[in-house]
């Protein structure tokens, strides 16, 4: 579903403020893979969703989602085959438009905007009901202006959102880093939810080792810009944090292997 | 009593005036309000737009048709500033003072089209010689020749025109643009072609404008437009803070900018008739549109002390 071969991406290059962050990144997706990404601070994960969804162009390597070659593909462009859901509980839906309005846009991604109403009544009742699945009381207020929301709210309608029209690939960066551990749980909840109904591709980054091994079928760990570990099947389904920390060492060749390292 | 009687004579022109003033404010409103850019091509797009119009009146064109090609003049210097920022990433503030500054040798060029100078910094209309849609000579009659029948029909128009628009596909694009560019290129959203699609319908209707101002004023000069921008903010803002509470609807806040142009000019009007100059004008709307830009953000200091206070008697 998503090969990614030999991507890298430099910052700033040529300056004091140079920055390799992706230095030749290789990664290879099945169709319905639940992929968790872990990671310190600095090693490349957000880089590298990044770069899967377009934000700006890689320096080398090559992104192809489905068959489909999208390395020089605009980022809205990408948007058709791609849901994301940010770190930022800000970043993910318009704070100045209504709750049914962020999702009539969300239904239409990849496709040509016209002149047609920006939204229909059929579709109102399809939002409600679609709200109330996520049980956050959204469901009777629709056209309640989205920045009134609290942050957990705000994540769950973009994880709705980003999954409205079914994506190939669905990419989560932290979506829970910025919430309160009750809400964190819910969202992720919410998540595994949707991924398992649809069979979604899906990346997520989390900071937190224990989601990382709890969830998904593959687990993924960055370094300097590299994957460094690749776990899946059995494997991860009998992973503890305690090896995780050894293989961590393994592979880097650090001793320093600890929770900060992993965990920033 | 005499000045009290001149003021409440000369309202029926300041509402011409805000009427005029306030289909600029309205285009004013799509880029600063919904887009969120500060488009300072409008300076000098009002001015093309009464240019191009008076042009070919005194030509003898069909009004209309001069009217609607005013408004394409100013399309097109919308669609400049548009791809100067999102094509050429020069910053949006910049890119409008380029085609700003642009327009204003080009307005010369334009005046002068049929005449043996090279350039013309005026023209003037006159009911008498030319055919107008509006002009203020008639603001106090009676009959349908009054320009305000008109102009309200005008301003009903774009209002209606913007809030379909607005409810349309490619109209919630262009908010959520403005909203949040990231969450609209995560959905599909070429946000650089709403941002020129914003400057292109924007600057027609500050063409509109110009074009309706200089028939209504029966002169089209090359000043008219300088500090169009500040006037249109000086409406938004009168509008928004006046009217906030109780128009929630799109269509009433664009309203309120309307109401809000002609506000300023019935305050303008009083203000003249004090005794100050029309010149002293620039002076006092930069001064008022000062104040209720830095309103807002007085409020917060504010309103952050006195939550704080009130955090800690809790405690």
């Amino acid at each position: 579903m998503l090969d990614v071969t030999g991507v890298r991406k430099t910052f700033n290059a040529g300056t004091v403020n140079e920055k390799t962050a992706l230095r030749g990144v290789d990664l290879h997706l099945d169709d319905g893979d639940f992929v968790t990404v872990i990671g310190g601070n600095g090693a490349g994960k957000s880089t590298l969703l990044n770069a899967i969804a377009g934000v700006w162009p890689v320096d080398e390597g090559t992104i192809s989602i489905g068959g489909v070659d999208v390395t020089h593909l605009a980022e809205h462009k990408r948007a058709k085959y791609i849901g994301r859901v940010f770190q930022d509980p800000m970043m993910g839906t318009a704070a100045s438009m209504q709750i049914e309005e962020n999702l009539a846009l969300a239904a239409r991604r990849g496709q040509r905007r016209t002149l047609k109403r920006g939204i229909t009544a059929r579709e109102r009742g399809e939002y409600k009901e679609m709200l109330k699945i996520l049980d956050l009381g959204l469901e009777d207020r629709l056209t309640t202006k989205v920045g009134l929301l609290s942050g957990g709210q705000r994540q769950a309608l973009t994880l709705l959102m980003a999954t409205l029209r079914r994506p190939d690939l669905l990419l989560l960066d932290e979506h829970t880093a910025a919430l309160d551990p009750k809400t964190a749980a819910k969202v992720l909840e919410a998540t595994e939810r949707v991924v398992k109904k649809d069979n979604l591709t899906t990346l997520m980054i989390t900071h937190n080792m224990r989601d990382a091994i709890d969830h998904g079928n593959r687990l993924i760990m960055m370094f300097e810009g590299k994957i460094v570990l690749d776990i899946s099947g059995e494997d991860k389904k009998h992973l503890t944090v305690e090896d995780l920390l050894a293989k961590f060492g393994q592979t880097t060749g650090s001793t320093e292997a600890d929770d900060k390292l992993l965990l920033g | 009593m005499n000045m009290i009687q001149s003021f409440f004579n000369s309202l029926p022109n300041a509402i011409g005036q805000g009427l005029i003033w306030g289909v600029m404010a309205i285009g004013v409103y799509i880029t600063y309000k919904i887009l969120d850019i500060a488009d300072l091509t409008v300076d000098g797009s009002l001015t093309t737009g009464g240019a191009v119009c008076a042009v070919l009146i005194t030509m003898g064109w069909d009004p209309w048709l001069a009217l609607l090609m005013a408004i394409i003049a100013g399309m097109l210097a919308g669609l400049v500033t548009g791809l100067l920022h999102t094509a050429c990433g020069i910053p949006a503030i910049l890119a409008g003072i380029l085609t700003q500054l642009a327009l204003y040798s080009l307005n010369l060029r334009i005046m002068a089209i049929g005449d043996t100078s090279p350039t013309k910094a005026s023209l003037a209309l006159s009911p008498d010689r030319n055919s107008l849609l509006v002009s203020s000579r008639f603001v106090r009659s009676l009959g349908l020749n009054n320009p305000l029948i008109l102009l309200i029909l005008a301003v009903a128009a774009v209002i209606a025109l913007l809030y379909w628009f607005f409810g349309t596909e490619l109209g919630s694009s262009l908010r959520a643009t403005g909203s949040n560019g990231n969450m609209a290129r995560a959905q599909g959203i070429n946000t650089d072609k709403t941002k020129v699609l914003g400057l292109v319908v924007s600057n027609g209707l500050v063409a509109l404008s110009g074009a309706l101002l200089a028939q209504y004023s029966g002169s089209n000069t090359i000043d008219m437009g300088r500090g169009a921008i500040v006037i249109g903010l000086a409406a938004v803002i009168i509008g928004e803070v006046l009217f906030k509470k109780v128009f929630r609807n799109f269509a009433l806040k664009l309203l309120s900018a309307v109401l809000g142009a002609i506000i300023y000019y019935m305050v303008i009007t009083l203000v003249l008739r004090l005794g100050l100059e029309s010149t002293d004008l620039k002076l006092l709307t930069a001064a008022v549109v000062a104040v209720f830009l830095a309103i807002p953000h007085f409020k917060k200091k504010y309103f952050t002390k006195k939550a704080k206070k009130g955090g800690r008697s809790h405690a």
